[in-house]
């Protein structure tokens, strides 16, 4: 049998409203611009009515189930900090957490651009080129909203690097 | 991209003229992504109206597509298994989307069963890619044997986000509609008809699974000869995942099965293995070949599956699994319109038969306000059973409470039961009309007076409906947060005795601004007022 390295695994969780989905897009198409083999899962329907959501994100050489099995997400990726226990089970000792105290909620142009600066934060982890990041965001948000989720993005990854 | 847009996408490469549906968590973007990407895309009212327009369409020669999730096919049972009889002259593809695990369902039914009861040929992808090439299969068999074709997707085909190759566009094969030929003998199903249509039926199965021993829409990873693993749809991924020394045999066209193909395989491998979502389907089809093979545990049968599960299964582990942690629960949306209509009806201590939508919600607390919700349509005859059993006293407190796109859906009917079988202490029927199909995302409806692209068209006005049925007593309201209003036309209705149909107006709070925005689009005035007598 061939080995491949597995795949790299993002959980994203908050509540209905807050870009959960947007931002597992956006890191999903910056992989993929990246090359990688990429699977992304989540649940619609209820969750919209401001309940909890997750977002589930994989990406390597090659990827087979959509899900991030229970205790092997790499990174878990908050929007809430109240998101970390209802999500426990996908971690393992290694598990890194970013949560949204890591970002000053009062340097963002908008409140809503948290799922993006978290994504800045979660760049400084990943392979994945400046590039790539950035057109991912362009592909995913309306033009009105880019320079403040630009400068969200910014913000992430000027907190990371300190 | 998801298994919904890959599903769109392949109809409009594949030369799909109309696709029908009803929207229903997790198939609602299939017909919102193929009339965004230029198909011809259209809501039907419920299920059964689009599997019959769909029906129509193929008849006609063109390649049609229906669109619904599980429990829909429900609803469009009726004429399923007979369009089976009948076949079609074009290509009719029918995609039911599944939800083990109830993400948002009220069931968890597993609709593989309808292809053998229905006797037909059944499709099951296991990411977008193949979600995208299988579109394309059915429509080749759906043509070549003049058969419709059940694709059957679930929640993790349906959202999962996986890369897509798409065909080259000059791959497109043109169908080409001709002009109608009569062919009563396979168009009308009399008695006389139905027998030898039903042979035929039998017939094309046989050739089907002839043809399904050396398709190409089953895939088999080699492995070891100590396990084997027979699986379909988004559980081959989670089984290479969990085993990868196994040897897999992944079946996409899962019924009529490949028996000769299963069998080879099972006996290449010392234990063997039937890895699948919900019922066992593929296990007990392949033990009746007289294949010996391995179910999975019964607890397995409840939920999804996913890698951990998969493991616990081939290792044989029947412990208790660990219970999901607790997360945060939908509700109502602040300054929704239902929560005033189930605080008051909480209130009053009334005997609410609910129905299937966002104000399911009203059942949680601080609400608590609803007793009953089986599915669609069935608030109304679920509460006019109540009130014709239950004591005087209790009776005059129940009320039925429905939304306005599920009344269309299957309500109407339900209205026509209130007004043939009165019960003796009247009945109060209360439609939450907010002006769209909020539940499922927010889709147009035949009470919103607006097209699936959200171009204006003929629009059911429900209290002309109720009128024009014979109901005396028809109210529209806005219930406002604060004003005593609603309550005391809830109580008066309740005391009146009498058949009551109370219309609570006001557009869902999260797109009023969108409604606003799309009623100022032009229109065809005369059409829409037309169509509103």
């Amino acid at each position: 049998m061939e080995t491949i390295k597995p795949a790299t695994n993002i959980v994203f969780a908050g509540l209905g409203g807050q870009g959960v989905l947007k931002a597992s897009d956006i890191l999903a198409d910056a992989a993929l611009r990246m090359g990688w083999d990429v699977k992304k899962s989540e649940l619609h329907g209820m969750s919209q009515r401001g309940g909890s959501v997750t977002s589930d994100v994989r990406f390597g050489e090659r990827v087979l189930s959509p899900m991030v099995p229970l205790g092997e997400a790499d990174f878990l990726v908050l929007l809430v900090g109240d998101q970390l226990e209802p999500n426990r089970h996908y971690m393992k000792p290694s598990t890194v957490v970013l949560a949204p105290a890591a970002i000053p909620v009062e340097l963002l142009l908008h409140p809503k651009s948290l799922n993006i600066a978290l994504l800045g934060l979660l760049s400084h982890h990943l392979e994945i080129t400046r590039e790539h990041w950035l057109e991912a965001i362009r592909a995913h948000m309306p033009e009105k909203l880019l320079e403040m989720n630009i400068r969200a993005f910014e913000l992430g990854c000027a907190r990371a690097a300190s | 991209m998801s298994g919904d847009e890959a599903l769109a996408l392949a109809s409009l490469h594949a030369g799909v003229v109309l696709g029908t549906g009803y929207p229903g968590t997790p198939s609602t973007e299939i017909l919102e992504e193929f009339a965004s990407l230029g198909g011809k895309a259209q809501w039907s009212p419920n299920e059964k109206v689009a599997m019959e327009v769909a029906i129509g369409a193929a008849f006609a020669g063109g390649r049609a597509l229906v669109t619904m999730k599980h429990v829909g096919l429900n609803v469009a049972a009726d004429p399923l298994f007979t369009v089976a009889y009948t076949g079609v002259t074009g290509a009719l593809v029918i995609i039911s989307a599944d939800d083990p695990g109830m993400a948002s369902s009220q069931n968890e039914q597993d609709n593989r069963r309808y292809a053998v009861a229905a006797a037909l040929p059944m499709l099951e992808p296991s990411d977008s890619q193949q979600a995208y090439d299988f579109l394309w299969d059915a429509i080749e068999i759906s043509e070549r044997w003049h058969i419709p074709v059940l694709l059957r997707i679930t929640t993790r085909v349906c959202h999962a986000k996986t890369v897509v190759k798409p065909r080259p566009e000059s791959a497109v094969p043109a169908a080409r509609p001709e002009s109608f030929k009569r062919d009563v003998q396979h168009r009308v199903m009399i008695p006389a008809f139905a027998r030898p249509a039903h042979h035929n039926l039998r017939t094309k199965l046989a050739e089907m699974a002839t043809w399904n021993e050396t398709c190409a829409l089953n895939r088999e990873f080699p492995g070891g000869s100590d396990l084997g693993i027979i699986t379909s749809g988004v559980s081959v991924n989670h089984a290479l995942e969990a085993a990868p020394g196994a040897s897999v045999l992944q079946l996409g066209f899962t019924y009529p099965l490949p028996a000769a193909k299963i069998a080879a395989f099972a006996s290449k491998v010392k234990r063997c293995v039937v890895i699948e979502e919900g019922d066992p389907y593929l296990y007990e089809s392949i033990r009746v070949l007289g294949i010996p093979v391995e179910n999975k545990p019964a607890m397995y049968r409840h939920g999804e599956l996913n890698v951990n599960r998969v493991r616990r299964i081939l290792a044989g582990d029947v412990s208790p699994e660990p219970p999901p942690l607790p997360g945060k629960p939908p509700q109502l949306c602040e300054g929704c319109s239902h929560r005033v209509v189930f605080e008051t009806l909480g209130r009053m201590d009334c005997i609410v038969s609910g129905d299937i939508g966002c104000y399911t919600l009203g059942v949680l607390p601080p609400f608590k306000a609803m007793d009953t919700c089986v599915c669609m349509g069935a608030s109304i005859g679920v509460g006019l059973g109540l009130r014709h059993i239950l004591p005087d006293a209790e009776a005059r407190r129940v009320v039925s409470v429905i939304g306005d796109s599920t009344f269309v859906h299957s309500g109407i009917t339900g209205l026509v039961e209130m007004i043939y079988n009165p019960p003796s202490t009247g009945h109060v029927l209360i439609i939450l009309d907010n002006s769209t199909t909020a539940m499922t995302g927010h889709q147009e409806n035949p009470s919103t007076g607006r097209s699936l692209e959200h171009n204006a068209t003929g629009k059911v006005v429900f209290e002309d409906l109720a009128r024009s049925l014979g109901v005396k007593r028809v109210h529209v309201i806005d219930p406002r947060p604060g004003d005593p209003q609603f309550e005391k036309l809830v109580k008066e209705s309740l005391d009146s005795g009498e058949l009551v149909v109370i219309v609570a107006r006001r557009p869902c709070i999260l797109i009023a601004k969108q409604i606003r925005e799309y009623e100022k689009r032009p229109c065809d005035a005369a059409v829409t007022e037309e169509a509103a007598v």
